[in-house]
């Protein structure tokens, strides 16, 4: 069934996020905590190291698999919202394909500004 | 001609759980952490591609700036604004691990004979979710000192 | 120890179409007596002091779920709550909620049992002539039939639903009543109408519509826990999607018993009296 599948794959997607996602958060928000353990940094916005870390390889798998996963978690998420909201049929069947091109067209997105940072541009 | 009247509680069906349990309560906040950080997420993607370009790292540091510089009535809106959405990631990671082991039916027992007084799913697994908003709580001190002790104390 | 003097106060929702009155709340001091359940105090109303209340109630045992009343701020069958077990001086009673109101504390429990159609609540064979002329009963053992009949209980009252923060909103999630019945059916061992049941259980209302906010299985009067039901049907789509269970084998009927030999100490059957 279809929307089997698109709840497995969220519920995947949720567990990719818990790793990747924490991860980003906690060097973004707990760098002066994580500091204690001897990782992180206490400036992970600071402009050298943000094009630094872009320019990593593995960084830019990271952030595209990260970007693909969260946005089908979140779309989906936000799918299920609007699905409980009683809105006509044919108005559920239109919100759930603008959310599928929007989706892959910030994931398009997304995953060319990764490339591209990679090049050192 | 008799008219029935309509009693659907809508929207406040999801936010007041009234006397409901505290898992009603972690299903209200749930959703709204969720499209917090969904809003934020689509912001990022396009705060990030601004990194493109020659004139990328003027336009990261410009923006930086001004995220870190907006202060409104005496706050830095921006800077809570994106702590906080740090913390409503705590919430929706930790309640979500609970989610996806109830969902998958690990931690809400299994179906027997129902004798009186009942045990059902919703008690089963009521420790494990005191549990995550222990944990919940843990970290949002945590990171919460820290942000308050940095923003109010150091600069 | 029962006190005849003491009272209770009951807030009694009142809507009346005919009159075109917005629903309001009208107040009735009520004695209570010693295992005076709610229903009790409401007969006690229509008796003394106002006929034209209207509610739904016929067994007060809670077997019937004709009662399911919005009580104190929880959805209960009026017969099963005793007035003393509320802890309260006031009893504040109005229909349940997410359904029409159609008088007073009477909810229109059609929505109910056409979700509860939806899901094709029966057991459905390949074998339609054995199925409609049977020859033997279906193999079913004690623990193949423990896996679903908790959730065989569910009297229809309605209570999940007005609980259920999904149904607020949306008017066509399946519920968890019918979801649980639809699983009941998934879970039966003699079932193998699995395509069936799960058009409506496995749809874009059906059980991803649940984030388990728990209240059904709360208010739950028979121990159904339907909360339990759709948390093992989303496991098993998840496993069925891992690939990790395979599609469920129904049970064929009982053969006959061969060589079959009564035990030696059971007594012969006395001779037929009558039809001779």
């Amino acid at each position: 069934m279809r929307e089997s599948k698109l709840w497995f794959l969220h519920v995947i997607t949720a567990v990719v996020i818990l790793f990747l996602l924490g991860s980003h958060m906690g060097i973004m928000h707990m760098g002066r905590i994580l500091q204690v353990f001897g990782i992180g940094s206490t400036e992970p916005t600071n402009v050298e190291e943000v094009f630094a870390r872009s320019k990593q390889v593995l960084f830019m798998a990271v952030y595209i698999v990260l970007l693909g996963t969260a946005l089908f978690h979140g779309l989906y998420g936000l799918r299920s919202i609007i699905y409980e909201l009683s809105f006509p049929k044919a108005l559920e069947k239109t919100v759930g394909r603008v959310l599928c091109v929007a989706g892959i067209a910030l994931f398009i997105y997304g995953s060319y500004v990764a490339v591209q940072l990679t090049k050192g541009a | 001609m008799q008219q029935k009247r309509k009693n659907n509680l809508g929207i406040i069906g999801w936010v007041c759980g009234g006397r409901y349990g505290a898992d009603r309560y972690a299903y209200a906040l749930h959703r709204l952490t969720g499209l917090g950080i969904l809003c934020y997420f689509l912001m990022h993607i396009f705060v990030t591609g601004r990194r493109l370009g020659a004139d990328g790292p003027d336009k990261w540091t410009q923006a930086m700036e001004f995220f870190q510089n907006t202060v409104i009535c005496g706050l830095p809106v921006f800077v809570i604004g994106e702590f906080l959405v740090f913390l409503a990631f705590i919430f929706h990671a930790i309640n979500g691990i609970r989610l996806i082991f109830v969902e998958l039916g690990l931690l809400v027992g299994k179906p027997g004979l129902p004798a009186y007084p009942y045990s059902y799913s919703t008690l089963r697994q009521r420790p494990v979710l005191v549990g995550a908003l222990c944990v919940v709580a843990l970290l949002v001190g945590v990171a919460g000192a820290d942000f308050v002790h940095h923003l109010w104390f150091v600069e | 120890m029962s006190d005849s003097s003491k009272t209770v106060v009951f807030e009694v929702l009142r809507y009346d179409p005919e009159r075109g009155e917005a629903p309001h709340l009208q107040e009735f001091t009520v004695p209570v007596t010693k295992g005076m359940t709610v229903l009790d105090g409401l007969h006690w109303i229509k008796e003394n002091k106002d006929r034209t209340l209207s509610w739904r109630s016929s067994c007060r045992m809670g077997i019937c779920g004709s009662c399911g009343m919005f009580i104190n701020g929880l959805p209960r069958l009026a017969c099963t709550n005793q007035i003393s077990h509320l802890h309260s001086d006031r009893v504040v009673i109005k229909p349940l909620p997410n359904y029409d109101i159609i008088r007073d504390l009477v909810p229109d429990l059609e929505k109910l049992f056409d979700k509860h159609r939806s899901v094709k609540p029966y057991l459905i064979r390949k074998d339609q002539v054995e199925q409609n002329r049977p020859t033997s009963e279906y193999f079913q053992s004690e623990e193949e039939l423990v896996n679903y009949i908790q959730f065989a209980y569910c009297i229809k009252c309605g209570l999940c639903l007005a609980a259920c923060p999904t149904v607020a909103t949306s008017k066509d999630y399946v519920g968890p009543q019918a979801l649980t019945q639809g699983w009941r059916y998934l879970a039966d061992s003699r079932d193998e109408g699995c395509g069936e049941h799960g058009e409506a259980l496995y749809s874009s209302h059906g059980v991803y519509r649940c984030h388990f906010a728990g209240a059904c299985s709360q208010v739950c009067p028979k121990g159904v826990d339907p909360g339990l039901a759709i948390q093992l049907a989303k496991q098993d789509a998840f496993l069925k999607t891992l690939g990790a269970r395979k599609p469920k084998k129904a049970s064929g009927v009982t053969p006959p018993v061969q060589n079959w030999q009564p035990r030696a100490n059971i007594p012969k059957a006395p001779e037929p009296t009558v039809g001779k």
